[in-house]
C-alpha cells in the first residue's frame, strides 16, 4: 500500500467519521422536530429550545468540519456535488442558516417576527434538514446525473469542470425511493435520539415530568420505524450494484456494498457493533434499568453504524459518487482526491482532534 | 464561455453573502477580546459591577455571533455551489486551511461560546474566563485561517500546476500560511475588526451618558475601549502602509484603481481628496487623453513612498500595466521588464494550448510529446489565466468604486484618531457627560465604523477583479456551470433572508442597548 492510497483512506475514514458524529448530533434537529406538536405547551417549548439551543452549535460546526475536510480531502467531490446538485445543497443550506439565528432571536422579546416564527423556522430545520442531509448523503450510493471531465478548463467556451446534465439540479434525488428511504432512516433517528435526550434530562419540575412521559409515548413508534426502515435501507445497500475501475475501465459490480464489508470485516464487524449498540440502548429504554444512559448507547450505536456504512460508500475501491449519465466519470477516492502532499499536512493537523473531541466533552458534560 | 449574467450574479452573490458576513465578524473579534478583558478584571477583583459589565456586552456578541456564524457557512458552500471550477483547480491548496480553521478555530470558538453564554453557574469562576479568553481566541484563529485562505488567492505561493490533474497543488504548506501578504492582511483586517469593536463600545456608551443611564459602566467601557482602539488603530495604519506595498508589488492594477492612476510616473503624488473623472477611459491617445481627476488634493511623492520605498520610484498606471515594456520589482526582488496585455494573454494561451497538448500526448502513451507539453506549459504558466480575458479593459476592475471605496476608508479610519482621542482625553479630566457634542460624535463613529470595514473588502475585493486567483484564474473560468436563473433565485432569497436577519438583529440589539446591563 502506497502512502498516497493510504492518506486517501485515512481522510476518507476521517470524513466519514465526522459524518457519522454529524448524524448523531442531528439529535438537535430532532429535538426541534418535536417543536410543533410534540412540545405542544410553552414550557415544553421552551425545554426543547433550551437542550437544542445549547448543544446546536456543536451540530453545526460538525457540518461545517465535515464540509471543509470534504472540500480539503476531495475537492472534485465538493466541486462535482455541490456544483452540480446546486439546489438541494442550498434548500440544506437555507435550512441550516435560518437555524443558526433562530435559537438566539426567539428568545429575545421585540423580536420582530414573534417566537413562533423562529419555532417553525427550527422546526423545518429539525424536520427536514436532516431529511435532505440524510437524501443528500444517499446520492454517494445512488449517484448523480452529472459529467465531469478534468481538462475542460482547456476549453474555452465551456470551462467548467462540471455540470448537472439536468435542470432540477439535485431535486430530482427526492424521487429516488432509495435516497427517500435514506432521508426517513436520518430522520427518525434523530427524532429517536431527541426522544432519549429528553427522557435522559433531570428537570424537576411538573412541566418537565409531563413532557418527557409524553416523549416516553412517543420513543417506541419512533425507534420502531427507525429501526425497521434502517433494516430495509442496510439491507438494499447490500443487495445494491455499485462501480469500480477494474483495468483502467469503471465496471459495474454486482453487489459491491455487500462485497466491500465481507472483504473488510473490521467495517461489518463495526456496522454490527452500531447496530448491536443502537438495538441494546432502545430495549434498555424498556427496561427498569435507568433512563440517563440509553441516549449514548444509541447515539453511539448510530455513529458506529452511520461510519460503517460511509466507509462501504469509498472503500474497497467502489465508487462513491457515480455519474449516472456516464459512470466512466464516476468519482473515486483514487481519482478525487487532494494530492499527497495536502493530504499529508491535514493528516498532522488531524493529530488535534483528540484534543478538540477532549475539549467538547468536557464543555458538554458542564452545559447541560 | 460563461454567460456574462452567470458570472456577475454569482460574483454578486458571493459579494452580498461576504459583505452581510462581514458585517458581524469584526464585532465578534474585538468584542471577544474586550469582554475577557473585562472578566479579567472581574476575576482578579471580584468586584460584581465588572461581571456586569462583561454580561452586558456579552449579550450583543451574542447576537452577533450567530448571524456571523450563519452567514460564515454559506460563504463555504458557495465555492463548491457557484465557484465549482475554482474548487478542482485550487481546491488543494485552498481547502486545507478551511479544513483546518474547522478543527483547530471553529470548534474552539463554538464550544467555548456555549461555555461562556450559558456556563456562569455551571463552571467555575476560573474555567469560566478561561472559556471567555478561549471563545475570544479562536474567533480570531478562525479570521486567521480564513485571511490566509483569502491572501492566497491574492498571492499565490506554495503550489505548482499539475498537468496530470489539470490543477494546483500545494508543495509548501508555510509558504501559505507565512505568506508576506497573509501576515499583513491578517494584522490588518484583524486590527480594522477591533477599531471597529471599540468604536461600538464607545458609540453605545455614548449614548448612555447622553440618557444618563449606566453612567460608571459607560465610562469605564470607553477607557477601555479607547485604549483598545487607539493601540489597535496604530497597528491598523502600520498595517495599512504594509498593505499599500503588497499590493504594489503583487497587485498593481488594484493599486492603480485605488488611486485612479491611469498613467505611471515617477515620484508620483497619493490623492487624498479627490474626485474622478467619468469621462476618462483607458489607454487614450495621448494627444486628446482626459485628466482622471476633475479635482484632487494630493501628497507629493508619497504614492511612489507607499509603492516602492522610495520617493522618486516609478509607479504603474493602468495603461502601462495593459502596455506593458516598464521595469518592475516584484515582491521577491526579481527585475524584469513586464509584458503587456497581449504578450501575456498570448503565454496564457501557450500554456492552456500545452496543457491540452500534455493531456493528448499521455492519452497516446507520447513520453516525449508530455515532456515537452509540460516544459512549454511550465514557461509559461505564470499567466495561465490571462487565456481567459477577452479585452485589454477586462483587467480593470471598477475605478470609481475603487477608488472611492479606498479613499473613504482611509479618511474614516483617520477620523477614528480624533475619535479616540477626544473621548480617552475627556474622559481622563472626568468631563464626557458635558460634552454632548463628543458623545454624539461616538454615536455617528458607529456607522461611520461599519462603512470603513466594508470599504477594506471592496478595496480587497472589487480592486482584484478580474481574478480569482491573481494572474491564474479569472472569474468567468472559475465559476460552476449552473444556469443564470438559479443563481439569480438564490440570490434574491439570499437578499431577503440577510436583510431580514439584519432587520432582527438591529431590532434586539437597540433593544437590548436600551434596557441596559
Amino acid at each position: 500500500m502506497n502512502t498516497l492510497y493510504f492518506l486517501q483512506h485515512y481522510w476518507w475514514a476521517l470524513v466519514s467519521l465526522l459524518g457519522a458524529i454529524l448524524v448523531f448530533l442531528l439529535f438537535v434537529q430532532g429535538l426541534q422536530s418535536l417543536l410543533l406538536r410534540t412540545a405542544s405547551t410553552p414550557q415544553a417549548k421552551d425545554l426543547v429550545c433550551k437542550y437544542a439551543g445549547h448543544k446546536w452549535e456543536i451540530t453545526f460546526t460538525t457540518l461545517v468540519t465535515f464540509g471543509g475536510a470534504a472540500f480539503a480531502s476531495f475537492p472534485l467531490f465538493y466541486s462535482t456535488s455541490f456544483g452540480g446538485a446546486y439546489w438541494l445543497w442550498m434548500t440544506i443550506l437555507f435550512l441550516f442558516v435560518v437555524q443558526a439565528v433562530s435559537f438566539e432571536f426567539r428568545d429575545h422579546a421585540h423580536n420582530l417576527l414573534g417566537a413562533r416564527t423562529f419555532e417553525i423556522l427550527l422546526f423545518l430545520n429539525g424536520a427536514f434538514g436532516s431529511f435532505l442531509l440524510g437524501v443528500a448523503v444517499a446520492t454517494l450510493f445512488s449517484g448523480g446525473s452529472f459529467v465531469m471531465e478534468k481538462t475542460a478548463i482547456t476549453d474555452l467556451n465551456e470551462p467548467a469542470i462540471s455540470y448537472w446534465t439536468n435542470g432540477w439540479h439535485g431535486l430530482e434525488g427526492l424521487l429516488n425511493p432509495f435516497n427517500l428511504l435514506l432521508g426517513f432512516v436520518v430522520y427518525f433517528a434523530a427524532r429517536t435520539l431527541a426522544l432519549l435526550y429528553v427522557i435522559s434530562k433531570q428537570d424537576n419540575d411538573e412541566g418537565a415530568e409531563a413532557f418527557r412521559n409524553k416523549c416516553r409515548r412517543h420513543f417506541p413508534i419512533s425507534a420502531a420505524i427507525f429501526v425497521l426502515l434502517f433494516v430495509v435501507f442496510a439491507l438494499w445497500l447490500c443487495l445494491r450494484s455499485g462501480y469500480r475501475e477494474i483495468d483502467g475501465t469503471m465496471t459495474e459490480v454486482a453487489f459491491a456494498y455487500w462485497n466491500t464489508l465481507w472483504t473488510n470485516p473490521w467495517i461489518l464487524i463495526i456496522l454490527l457493533v452500531g447496530v448491536v449498540g443502537v438495538l441494546f440502548g432502545i430495549v434498555r429504554q424498556f427496561l427498569p434499568k435507568g433512563e440517563a444512559r440509553n441516549f449514548y448507547w444509541v447515539g453511539g450505536g448510530v455513529v458506529l453504524a452511520v461510519w460503517a456504512v460511509l466507509l462501504s460508500a469509498g472503500f474497497g475501491g467502489n465508487a462513491y459518487f457515480i455519474s449516472t449519465h456516464d459512470p466512466s466519470m464516476s468519482l473515486t477516492l483514487v481519482n478525487s482526491s487532494s494530492s499527497l502532499f495536502t493530504l499529508r499536512v491535514m493528516a498532522i493537523a488531524s493529530i488535534a482532534i483528540p484534543f478538540v473531541i477532549a475539549y467538547i466533552t468536557w464543555a458538554w458534560r458542564h452545559i447541560r | 464561455m460563461n454567460s456574462d449574467s452567470l458570472i456577475l450574479l454569482s460574483r454578486l452573490q458571493f459579494a452580498l453573502t461576504a459583505m452581510y458576513h462581514w458585517l458581524f465578524v469584526p464585532l465578534t473579534l474585538g468584542l471577544g477580546f474586550i469582554i475577557a478583558f473585562m472578566e479579567t478584571k472581574y476575576y482578579r477583583t471580584g468586584d460584581e459591577f465588572w461581571k456586569k459589565m462583561t454580561k452586558f456586552w456579552m449579550k450583543l456578541f451574542a447576537i452577533n455571533f450567530a448571524v456571523g456564524i450563519a452567514t460564515g457557512i454559506i460563504l463555504e458552500f458557495q465555492f463548491g455551489t457557484n465557484w465549482s471550477n475554482y474548487s478542482w483547480f485550487v481546491g488543494d491548496i485552498f481547502g486545507a486551511p478551511l479544513a483546518i480553521e474547522g478543527i483547530f478555530a471553529f470548534f474552539m470558538e463554538s464550544t467555548f461560546f456555549a461555555v461562556m453564554y450559558f456556563g456562569w453557574e455551571k463552571v467555575s469562576k476560573k474555567a469560566h474566563l478561561v472559556s471567555t479568553w478561549l471563545t475570544a481566541i479562536g474567533t480570531n484563529l478562525s479570521a486567521v485561517w480564513i485571511l490566509i485562505a483569502n491572501s492566497w488567492m491574492q498571492y499565490p505561493q506554495g503550489m505548482a500546476f499539475n498537468p496530470e490533474t489539470a490543477r494546483n497543488e500545494m508543495v509548501n504548506f508555510w509558504d501559505v500560511v507565512f505568506s508576506p501578504v497573509a501576515l499583513n492582511k491578517i494584522l490588518h483586517t484583524v486590527t480594522n475588526a477591533y477599531v471597529l469593536a471599540s468604536i461600538v463600545v464607545i458609540g453605545v456608551s455614548a449614548w448612555f451618558l447622553l440618557k444618563h443611564r449606566e453612567q460608571l459602566l459607560a465610562r469605564k467601557s470607553i477607557k477601555v475601549a479607547g485604549i483598545f482602539g487607539v493601540i489597535s488603530l496604530l497597528l491598523l495604519v502600520f498595517s495599512g502602509d504594509g498593505s499599500a506595498y503588497n499590493v504594489a508589488k503583487v497587485q498593481p492594477m488594484k493599486l492603480a484603481a485605488m488611486e485612479g492612476l491611469y498613467d505611471g510616473e515617477k515620484g508620483a503624488s497619493l490623492v487624498a481628496i479627490g474626485i474622478l473623472n467619468p469621462e476618462k477611459e483607458i489607454c487614450e491617445d495621448p494627444a486628446v487623453a482626459e485628466d482622471p481627476y476633475l479635482f484632487k488634493i494630493a501628497f507629493p511623492k508619497a504614492l511612489s513612498f507607499l509603492a516602492t520605498r522610495e520617493m522618486d520610484g516609478f509607479v504603474p498606471g493602468i495603461n502601462d500595466i495593459i502596455r506593458g515594456g516598464y521595469e518592475f520589482t516584484d515582491r521577491d526582488g526579481n527585475t524584469y521588464i513586464e509584458p503587456s496585455f497581449e504578450e501575456k494573454k498570448a503565454q496564457g494561451t501557450l500554456a492552456v494550448n500545452a496543457l491540452k497538448d500534455f493531456q493528448t500526448a499521455k492519452a497516446a502513451g507520447d513520453e516525449a510529446g508530455m515532456a515537452a507539453a509540460r516544459e512549454v506549459l511550465e514557461a509559461n504558466f505564470d499567466y495561465f489565466g490571462y487565456h481567459y480575458i477577452e479585452e485589454a479593459e477586462d483587467l480593470v476592475p471598477n475605478v470609481p468604486v475603487t477608488f472611492y471605496a479606498f479613499h473613504l476608508m482611509v479618511a474614516i479610519g483617520l477620523f477614528f484618531f480624533l475619535t479616540f482621542g477626544l473621548f480617552l482625553w475627556f474622559e481622563r479630566k472626568d468631563q464626557l457627560e458635558g460634552k454632548r457634542w463628543l458623545l454624539y460624535l461616538g454615536i455617528l463613529s458607529v456607522p461611520l465604523a461599519y462603512i470603513c470595514t466594508e470599504c477594506g473588502w471592496i478595496v480587497a475585493e472589487v480592486g482584484r477583479q478580474p481574478w480569482t486567483i491573481q494572474n491564474l484564474l479569472p472569474v468567468n473560468a472559475s465559476v460552476s456551470g449552473v444556469g443564470a436563473g438559479n443563481v439569480l433565485t438564490t440570490f434574491i432569497l439570499f437578499a431577503v433572508l440577510f436583510t431580514t436577519m439584519l432587520v432582527v438583529e438591529l431590532r434586539i440589539m437597540f433593544k437590548q442597548i436600551n434596557k441596559g446591563a
